[in-house]
């Protein structure tokens, strides 16, 4: 009987500490990830910007939520950053549109390289960098307000028994839930409306979509819009989960880039694979299994060391060694995406 | 073809379609007007289905497409039974019927087809060839690059022999068949 109270601890172990974090966490990177990917598979060229345009997002829902808690308005046990959340999409919108009639459709017109393209996007990604830090400086901000907590880890232990407790926070299953639902409602629109097909035959064949009577800027502006939506959801979900730091949002632009290549670049559903894969690889690594072996081996065995593989500083080089394994061996990722 | 469908620039003349100038148009302009064209390569949307491919033709149309559709399959009955197949994963001479078929869905008044039989068996070929007159029958008018130049003669009202990109002989199908130089050069006598 004690060692299945082992085994049921384990679990609830591995769980409070590898598997919720690393699903709520693969869910950002999976949403930032398919925002890449439909840029690459439209316009053809990796987007460097894109890291910022979740960050340019979740200052604007911040600021919206500052707003509406001045007028106190709140919405109950949810964040209210949920609320901004629309006004937040439509604004970075607005931006990226202006961007790229203001950068990109300059090279568009010239028919430039692909790697003219994203040293552009380069010079987008400093420019908007500075940009949100003149506006909302350089400290961290935690604007994440209502119910904290959907089970708290002492109520847990209390309710079980069991030694180890398991914590969930709102912000995770609320990034969960509504990446679902984005990714969801994103794919039926690429499957069923007229739009959406345009966008998949655009990015198929360019010429031949031209041939159709597709109209190339249309798509392109459609692009941007859902990337821009995309990026500022994938941004405030991450800022509620744990915090808005300008900065942070630059280090997750290698993670994301890791999950659209691995996933197989233009291809949305690859991305999130990709999204949970990174997540989980990136967790797993630097997680300590040196409790959770105790709790599985039988007997008293304790190993010695912690059992971590990378310490937490290193959580980068695991997206890193992802990308270069993933390029090494099978260089379309695994849903046979472009190459880059 | 391409300086016809304006993706290249021309350096000079003009492009006219049933007397009206349409040099200035973009493509879209131009396959809005009724010019429909199936390129040699890369002329399917290979990651969509059969289905897709046709409602990719027929996007500029508004009205119901269901009729057009259903022509373009008693024409090429393959496709209506692979309708909700991948074009990528069709064969050779199958993707070429999905290409002309994603062409014929604007209803065009011209289509215009580049070497449609490149890379199909003899069999696929002359039954393209037999699809091909049908469809001139409906009343569309088609102008063809071909290099299986004794067949396309064969089933044209006017041929154009063109050498190092210059209009070098230009008279009835019949007639250049019968034609003494075009046969010593280009048909193998």
């Amino acid at each position: 009987m004690e060692y299945s109270t082992d085994l049921l601890n384990a679990l609830v172990l591995i769980s409070n500490y590898v598997l919720i974090p690393a699903l709520s966490y693969g869910s950002q990177l999976a949403l930032g990830a398919v925002g890449v990917t439909l840029v690459f598979g439209i316009l053809r060229f990796a987007n460097f910007a894109h890291g910022e345009m979740m960050s340019f997002g979740c200052m604007v829902a911040i600021f919206t939520t500052w707003w509406f808690q001045s007028m106190g308005i709140s919405s109950g046990i949810f964040p209210t950053a949920i609320l901004a959340l629309p006004f937040a999409i439509l604004i970075t919108a607005l931006l990226a549109v202006a961007i790229d009639r203001s950068v990109f459709s300059f090279y568009r017109k010239r028919r430039s390289r692909p790697v003219t393209f994203v040293v552009a996007s380069v010079g987008v990604m400093f420019m908007l960098n500075g940009l949100v830090r003149i506006l909302i400086g350089t400290d961290e901000i935690i604007f994440r307000d209502g119910q904290k907590f959907l089970i708290k880890a002492g109520a847990f232990k209390k309710m079980t028994g069991l030694s180890e407790g398991l914590a969930l926070k709102q912000t995770q299953v609320l990034t969960f839930v509504l990446a679902v639902i984005s990714v969801l409602v994103l794919f039926w629109f690429l499957r069923r409306t007229r739009t959406g097909k345009a966008m998949r035959a655009f990015s198929d064949n360019e010429d031949l979509s031209l041939l159709s009577g597709i109209n190339p800027e249309r798509v392109v502006l459609v692009t941007w819009i859902i990337a821009a939506s995309l990026a500022t959801l994938a941004g405030v979900l991450y800022g509620l989960d744990k915090s808005f730091k300008p900065m942070v949002f630059f280090h997750m632009l290698l993670p994301i880039f890791a999950a659209a290549i691995v996933g197989g670049i233009g291809q949305p559903l690859g991305a999130i694979l990709g999204g949970y894969v990174v997540a989980f690889s990136e967790i797993t690594a630097t997680y300590a299994f040196k409790k959770f072996i105790k709790y599985v081996a039988p007997g008293d065995f304790v190993p010695d060391g912690l059992v971590q593989f990378l310490t937490t500083e290193y959580k980068f080089a695991v997206s890193f060694l992802i990308l270069v394994l993933v390029l090494l061996v099978r260089p379309t990722g695994i849903l046979r995406g472009k190459v880059l | 073809m391409k300086a016809l469908l304006g993706m290249l620039n021309l350096r000079e003349g003009r492009v006219l379609l049933d007397g009206q100038d349409i040099s200035s148009m973009s493509t879209q302009q131009r396959v809005a007007e009724g010019m429909a064209f199936v390129p040699q390569n890369q002329n399917v949307f290979v990651t969509m289905t059969v289905e897709e491919n046709l409602e990719m033709g027929a996007f500029l149309r508004r009205d119901d497409i269901t009729e057009t559709m259903e022509q373009v399959f008693d024409l090429f009955p393959v496709l209506k039974t692979k309708r909700s197949q991948i074009a990528g994963e069709l064969s050779g001479g199958q993707r070429q019927q999905v290409a002309v078929g994603r062409a014929l869905m604007t209803k065009p008044t011209v289509l215009m087809l580049d070497e449609p039989t490149a890379g199909v068996s003899p069999i696929v070929m002359d039954e393209l060839f037999d699809r091909i007159i049908e469809i001139k029958r409906i009343g569309i008018a088609i102008l063809m690059v071909e290099q299986n130049a004794r067949q396309a003669l064969n089933i044209a009202d006017r041929g154009f022999v063109l050498v190092t990109g210059e209009n070098r002989f230009t008279d009835t199908g019949e007639a250049l068949l019968a034609n003494e130089e075009v046969r010593k050069s280009f048909l193998g006598g």
